[in-house]
This record gives C-alpha cells, sequence and structure tokens, in this order.
C-alpha cells in the first residue's frame, strides 16, 4: 500500500490518530455486524427464556419462506425497473443538455437538485400525485378509463415507489453522463460526421460505445440505491403493501425485526443484505480497477 | 456540437423542458397544496394555483406543530436536523482526515489492519444491521440523544479514502521541506496539508450535509422522545393520521420546509457539491 517517500516517525502519533475512526467503526460497525452473524445461527423461543443454537435452521427457514422469496422477488423488479428508467431518461437530458452551449448551465441546475430531497420526501410527494381520491395523475389516468389505486392494485403500487425512486436519482445519472459525454474528444464525433453519420448513428455507434464505463458503473450504483436506500420510501407509502407486492428486503428485515420481533430471522435476513452490498461492492471495485487502465 | 441541426436542437431544449417539468411538478404540486385552507381539498381534486392561505399554514407548523399528530412544533425538528446534519458532517470529516493523514504518512505495525477495518464500513450501510446496532446503542444508553442521533453514523471510508487519495497526490517535497524546516507532523498537518485540503473538505461537507439531513431510518429507530424527532422522519408522522384524510395543506407545508435546506445548499453550492459528488465516488 501506497506511502510517501519519507514519512514521520513518531511511534505514537499515528495510533492516536486513528484511534476516533476506530473506535467507532468497531463499536457501530464491526461489533453489531459480528452479532447479527452470531444470532443468525440462534433462536430464541416466544418468551425470550431460552436460546438455543440451531446452526444453518434460519436460514433454511428463510429461503424456504414464500414471502421472503417474494420480497427478493419484489426487490429484483424493483431495482432493475429503477435502474432502467432513470439511467434511460438521465442519459436523454444528459445528451440533449450536451448539445447546448449557452442555456447548459442553466439546464444543469434546473435539473440535479432533487438529489437533495429525502427519499421519504419523494415518497410523500409522489404519493400525493397518486392519491386516489383528490390526486391529480388518477384525475388524468381516470379520464383515459384507468381506475388507479395504489392501496388496492399490485401492479399500482409498484409502479408508484419506482416512479419515486426514479425521480430522485436521475439527477445523480445526470451528472455522471455529462460528465461521461463531455469528455468524449470531439475529433471522434466530427470524423464520423465528415464520414457521413448522421447524429443518430454517431450517437449509437461512437458515444453509447464510449460511455459503457459510465453506464456500466452507474448501473451497479442505482442497482445499490434502489436495494438500500430506498427504505424512506416505501415506508413512507406503501409499507409494503398491498399483499407483499411492494415489500422490499431492507423493509422486510426492519418490518420483521422491530415490528414482528423475530431476531433470528431479522438477523440471517442480514446477514444476506450484507454478502448482496459486498458483492456489489466487489464488482464495482474491480470495475474501477479496470476503468483506470481505460 | 459538431455541425447546425436547428431540428436536433430544437427537439432537445423540447426534451429538456418537458425534463424540468417533469422533475420539478411534483415540488410545484407540494407547495400549491401548502398555500391553501383545510377544505379546499374536499373538492375532489388538487387545486393547482396558490391559495391564500401560505403564511398561515407555515407559521402553524413552525410554531405549533400539529398536536393531534403527536408531532412537535417544525421549528424544533428542524433545529434537531440541523444540528444532526452539521455534526455528521463535521465529525465524519474530522475523523476521517485525521485517520487519512496516519495512513498516508506515517508507517507503522498494523497500518494494513486498519485500512481494512475502515475500508470494511464501506459495504455495511446502517440499514443491512440495524437491530444490533440499535442495541449496541441501546446499551450505551444513547437512544433519544444527540450523541445516539450521530455519533453511529460518523465513521465513513468514503470520506477518508477521498482524503488519502488526495493526500497521496500532494507533492513530497513539501513534506521533506517542512521537516528540514524542523516542522513535526502535527505542525505539517496543521499549516501545510489541512489548507491545502480546503476545497476537498468544503465539497465533502455539502455531500455530507445532504446526507446527515435527510437520516430518516436511524432517527426513526433511536428517538421515540419528541425533542429529538428530525423534520424528515417527523412528516411520516404527520402524514399517517388513522382513520382521517391527512391534513394536506400542513403536511405539504412540513414536506416544504424539509427539503429547503438541502436543495437551496445543491442550488446555491452547484460546483462544490458537483465535485463532491463525482469525487466520493472515485
Amino acid at each position: 500500500m501506497q506511502t510517501k517517500r519519507t514519512t514521520f516517525t513518531n511511534r505514537g502519533l499515528p495510533y492516536a490518530l486513528v484511534l476516533p475512526q476506530l473506535a467507532i467503526t468497531a463499536i457501530f460497525f464491526l461489533w453489531p455486524a459480528g452479532q447479527a452473524f452470531y444470532q443468525s445461527f440462534l433462536r430464541q423461543d416466544a418468551f425470550g427464556f431460552r436460546t438455543t443454537f440451531v446452526w444453518l435452521d434460519n436460514y433454511e427457514r428463510l429461503f424456504a419462506d414464500p414471502s421472503y422469496l417474494n420480497s427478493l422477488w419484489v426487490t429484483a423488479i424493483f431495482a432493475i425497473s429503477t435502474t432502467v428508467v432513470s439511467i434511460g431518461l438521465a442519459l436523454a437530458l444528459a445528451a440533449a443538455v450536451d448539445r447546448m452551449i449557452r442555456s447548459a448551465r442553466a439546464y444543469t441546475t434546473l435539473l440535479v437538485w432533487p438529489y437533495a430531497v429525502a427519499p421519504v420526501v419523494a415518497g410523500i410527494l409522489w404519493w400525493f400525485m397518486f392519491n386516489p381520491t383528490i390526486g391529480i395523475l388518477p384525475y388524468i389516468l381516470d379520464q383515459f378509463g384507468y381506475d388507479w389505486n395504489h392501496s388496492l392494485s399490485r401492479l399500482d403500487a409498484m409502479v408508484l415507489i419506482v416512479l419515486a425512486a426514479s425521480w430522485k436519482q436521475i439527477s445523480y445519472n445526470f451528472l455522471f453522463f455529462l460528465a461521461g459525454l463531455q469528455s468524449i474528444p470531439h475529433s471522434l464525433t466530427e470524423a464520423a460526421a465528415i464520414d457521413g453519420a448522421g447524429p443518430v448513428k454517431r450517437f449509437f455507434t461512437i458515444i453509447l460505445p464510449l460511455l459503457s464505463p459510465t453506464t456500466f458503473f452507474l448501473m451497479v450504483v442505482n442497482v445499490v440505491y434502489a436495494m438500500f436506500d430506498t427504505f424512506g420510501i416505501v415506508h413512507g407509502t406503501t409499507e409494503g403493501g398491498p399483499a407483499q407486492s411492494t415489500n422490499i428486503l431492507v423493509y422486510k428485515v426492519y418490518n420483521d425485526g422491530f415490528i414482528g420481533l423475530n431476531l433470528g430471522s431479522s438477523a440471517a435476513q442480514s446477514v444476506v443484505l450484507m454478502s448482496i452490498v459486498v458483492t456489489l461492492t466487489v464488482i464495482q471495485f474491480r470495475y474501477i480497477e479496470r476503468r483506470v487502465e481505460y | 456540437m459538431v455541425e447546425n441541426r436547428p431540428f436536433l436542437t430544437f427537439l432537445s431544449h423540447l426534451v429538456l423542458i418537458a425534463g424540468v417539468f417533469v422533475v420539478a411538478f411534483p415540488v410545484y404540486l407540494a407547495f400549491i397544496a401548502s398555500t391553501h385552507g383545510p377544505t379546499d381539498f374536499l373538492s375532489g381534486l388538487i387545486p393547482l394555483l396558490p391559495g391564500p392561505h401560505m403564511i398561515e399554514n407555515y407559521s402553524t407548523m413552525l410554531t405549533e406543530g400539529v398536536s393531534t399528530g403527536g408531532a412537535p412544533p417544525l421549528g424544533t425538528m428542524m433545529w434537531n436536523s440541523l444540528i444532526m446534519a452539521l455534526t455528521i458532517a463535521i465529525g465524519k470529516i474530522a475523523i476521517s482526515i485525521l485517520s487519512a493523514f496516519a495512513i498516508v504518512y506515517f508507517r507503522f505495525p498494523f497500518r494494513q489492519t486498519v485500512f481494512w477495518a475502515i475500508f470494511i464500513t464501506l459495504m455495511l450501510p446502517v440499514e443491512v444491521r440495524i437491530l444490533p446496532t440499535f442495541e449496541v446503542v441501546a446499551n450505551l444508553k444513547m437512544l433519544n440523544s444527540y450523541a445516539g442521533l450521530t455519533i453511529p453514523l460518523i465513521a465513513s471510508a468514503t470520506a477518508t479514502f477521498l482524503f488519502r487519495q488526495f493526500f497521496l497526490t500532494v507533492p513530497d517535497e513539501l513534506m521533506e521541506a517542512a521537516r528540514v524546516d524542523g516542522a513535526g507532523a502535527l505542525k505539517f498537518f496543521r499549516d501545510i496539508l489541512l489548507p491545502l485540503s480546503l476545497t476537498n473538505i468544503a465539497a465533502l461537507f455539502v455531500i455530507l450535509f445532504i446526507y446527515g439531513w435527510n437520516q430518516y431510518l436511524w432517527p426513526l429507530l433511536i428517538t421515540t422522545d419528541a425533542d429529538y424527532y428530525t423534520i424528515v422522519m417527523g412528516i411520516k408522522r404527520l402524514a399517517d393520521v388513522t382513520d382521517a384524510e391527512p391534513k394536506w395543506n400542513l403536511v405539504m407545508s412540513a414536506t416544504v420546509l424539509a427539503m429547503l435546506p438541502p436543495v437551496l445548499v445543491v442550488i446555491f453550492m452547484q460546483r462544490l457539491f458537483v465535485k463532491g459528488l463525482v469525487e466520493t465516488e472515485k
């Protein structure tokens, strides 16, 4: 690991400097993570008197539990839809801003601020717009003959949280796409234009391939966002319903642990989530190594 | 732009205006709703133009709150949010710049171990380990306190990495010159490294302030005392009335107030914000 050519020689000082961060990491990160791991092998009886070591029983039950499998499925649909919607819209907007010269800054300012809106606030804003009795969008949909009700329809509820989650994430993707687009050398597109390639062809054969590192990076980041940062959106709007149709994994961990008080199962779910995060982080880091060569 | 294509430029403007409209519309509606009286929502459709009750609604929320919703005045909650956001941002920057300094400018036994111990926090967001972390905080008697709200969220691998990357780009000669002149490690840190890092610190501060202000799950778990509610978690309580339609005008004024500070930070510090965002993800 890198350091400087010469270093300071104090003996105690470096330990004192890393101590605050290490202490907090150990107390609030490593110890709880270890606890989750340990508890995932235990089961308490209904009154909390006896705790038995049950090996992998919690995991076996978890993966045999239809509601957990449903939650995995729902999370996958949610994460993929959110990623596709927000990346697609952000790319269109970034490509449009990239054409602008004078107005680029103004448009950027008008597009980036939703990043600062808390997920739960985003959820409530969309919940209000889609409110079946007074909301404006159900009213418009009604004119087209669609009866919107996210407290009854599974599809409507999913669409609601996907829209709220994507709305908040567009600004983030937009900024990264814009940075990616602006780093593509003009000589390439100019050469293609001289060879007679139109704007559409240039976009698909030159710009899009050159953007692929950014796109891949954003895909990973968006999946992580949809899986772990959207608790507020679900908790603020559908609360996992109707009929478990929006019960994503992070919401289920919270619900089973704090409301249902099923400690063993919640711990096992935490461990599953941690392994998902670790996998995604490793993918992201391998990508970064590749990008350095690129 | 390679060639002049008026139609494509027109189309781009169209796409962008539509985009800005879609992005702003939910917030516009919320603002409009917050300017109406309570009865305007019974007519069956959200009004689309501002009403006359704006000042009334906002002052009610800021000073009195909604007693039936079990929510204190928003003034208190916004104050709590501010304390939380500032403590998290400053705390994270302070502890990570120190540890990055130690990791880059010293060689000491277990340096690698320390690095990995910090690195691993990147992989453990609060959401995935909520129950055991809650137990730790409860055992430390930190429920319903500012310490409990902030300290568990302060450790951050991202900030440490950012500072480490930056320190590695600082020329070695600066440090050697400082040593020749007889400056110790702390003096070098305070007089040379810290001033050089100011832009990075500012950029990181913007991102972390937003992160801290928008925390939701954590305050929801560890505060049961209304004096410690933050505004982002308080909104949910307002909207969650049983057996009745929420008081939309009041809920929406709370929503607008909750998103105003971080949104203003992004708009007015856009350059620092973009820098912080792009660099924390490297």
